[in-house]
């Protein structure tokens, strides 16, 4: 027995129509339907934060949605944030400040850093890390993390003023 | 891992929710799924069918009511309750209390209704709706019934919900005037789940005619540290009608507190260590509330100075 229904939705701005079981994750959708493997797969019960993505401009963890419940949603994974030759501010951000080492972490914390950056003021180092608490990082000790959100926190500040 | 097979539909109306709902016999709801994809993914749940109540409007939004209470559709999210500027006005014990709840990617996707169905012992919502005196709207096949937080918990994870109802409405009165709170949380890091967490309300009289003010109103709530989250009337009852409080009476309210929960031992924590931080954070969090409210009666004090000094 399996059952199939057909979801539309947009990655990165270009829209996909597929046929799913209802029990595929979003996460493994992303990977292997659409073969987008930026988005990574670590513990799959919503502790590590590798899955983060954007959906309809909010941080999820894309394990623990399913990808029938995409239906319709604008998702942004790391492949759609900035490219090479033109990244986003917190992609920057993590180059200059060396945040990070093996890279495992980084697309989920991306797309974490980059909400949190949205939706809070992070005036204080410790709110910055307990924002960043969702998201696991085996390699850095989270400072030089930490460093690159303090730093577009502080650029927003001056093109604000 | 991955979770079992399944069938998913999306529901048009509440009756349609309750339909389809009823008409599986392993059939479960799925709003966020913040608390049920894990859950599901170990496969230790395997339904054969999922509901998902997401895109009902009826049960998105928070809502004023009449006499200052709110009322809040049961698929809202976490972080509208976190940044709502009503709940602000009218309960900041809610916006300050979600900032513990799990992490921002969670609290983007995940309800209040499922926090509260999920029943989780140590989850900030099943606690501050208790501390509200929340009425829970409960659509079933028979129609609504509405229940008190107290009835709808019933211990770990497990709530008074039939298969085939749904959690659609939470409705909160408003709170008597005068009322300061405080609420302290202690979890491993933060977003974990909480080790225990204790919030107070306390409400003043309005000592008119120059009568002594007096606490009217008093609850005491803890959670993490019990089946489920827990009023401790006795030590509520002990408060009421006291014009002050000293260290005396915080630790008598405090003890009432610990030996009425009975915490457990974890991974996380041992049964002696939770019962040590419901007592030492039930006088924290009292003496919080108290100083709040003493601080709140000078500045009305002075208002009132002020005022007559205008008058002149």
């Amino acid at each position: 027995m399996s059952f199939q229904k057909t979801i539309t939705l947009k990655v990165n701005g270009v829209n996909y129509t597929r046929t799913v079981e209802p029990r595929l994750l979003l996460s493994d959708f992303i990977r292997e339907d659409l073969l987008l493997t930026g988005t990574h797969v670590g513990c799959e019960h919503g502790i590590c934060g590798a899955c983060t993505i954007t959906f309809n401009g909010d941080s999820i963890r894309s394990c623990l949605t399913l990808a029938v419940q995409a239906d319709g949603a604008e998702i942004t994974t790391v492949e759609g944030m900035g490219s090479q030759e033109n990244m986003s501010k917190i992609q920057q951000k993590f180059q200059e400040h060396h945040a990070l080492q093996c890279g495992f972490c980084t697309p989920g914390m991306l797309a974490t850093c980059e909400d949190m950056v949205k939706k809070y003021p992070l005036t204080s180092e410790d709110e910055i890390r307990d924002g960043l608490s969702g998201n696991l990082c085996r390699c850095t000790g989270y400072q030089h993390i930490v460093d690159a959100v303090q730093a577009v926190v502080k650029e927003d500040k001056r093109d604000v003023s | 891992m991955k979770p079992a097979i399944f069938d998913y539909e999306v529901a048009t109306s509440i009756e349609h929710a309750v339909r389809l709902l009823s008409s599986s016999d392993n059939s479960k709801i799925i709003a966020g799924g913040q608390s049920l994809m894990p859950i599901i993914n170990f496969r230790l749940l395997e339904p054969s069918l999922l509901v998902d109540i997401t895109r009902l409007p009826d049960l998105q939004g928070i809502k004023s009511t009449l006499g200052g209470g709110i009322s809040i559709g049961a698929s809202t999210k976490h972080h509208e309750l976190e940044t709502s500027l009503l709940i602000k006005e009218r309960f900041p014990l809610i916006s300050d209390a979600m900032k513990h709840v799990a992490h921002l990617a969670i609290r983007n996707k995940g309800t209040i209704g499922g926090s509260l169905s999920h029943a989780d012992p140590a989850a900030e919502l099943p606690l501050l709706m208790l501390l509200l005196d929340a009425v829970l709207h409960i659509t079933g096949p028979t129609g609504l019934r509405k229940i008190s937080v107290k009835e709808f918990l019933v211990g770990a994870l497990t709530t008074i919900l039939e298969d085939n109802e749904i959690l659609t409405r939470i409705d909160i009165p408003s709170l008597p005037k005068r009322t300061n709170f405080a609420f302290n949380e202690l979890s491993q890091r933060a977003g974990d789940l909480a080790l225990c967490a204790v919030g107070v309300t306390i409400s003043m009289s309005s000592g008119m005619l120059g009568r002594t003010k007096k606490i009217k109103d008093a609850r005491i709530g803890l959670m993490g540290v019990n089946d489920t989250a827990i009023r401790i009337s006795e030590a509520e009852n002990l408060l009421i009608g006291r014009s002050s409080l000293d260290s005396s009476i915080i630790d008598q309210v405090a003890q009432i507190c610990t030996s009425t929960i009975s915490p457990n031992t974890d991974l996380h924590a041992s049964a002696d260590f939770r019962r040590h931080l419901a007592l030492q954070m039930t006088k924290k969090t009292l003496t919080e509330a108290w100083e709040k409210a003493q601080a709140s009666k000078t500045s009305e004090n002075q208002n009132k100075e002020n005022q007559s000094e205008e008058n002149l």
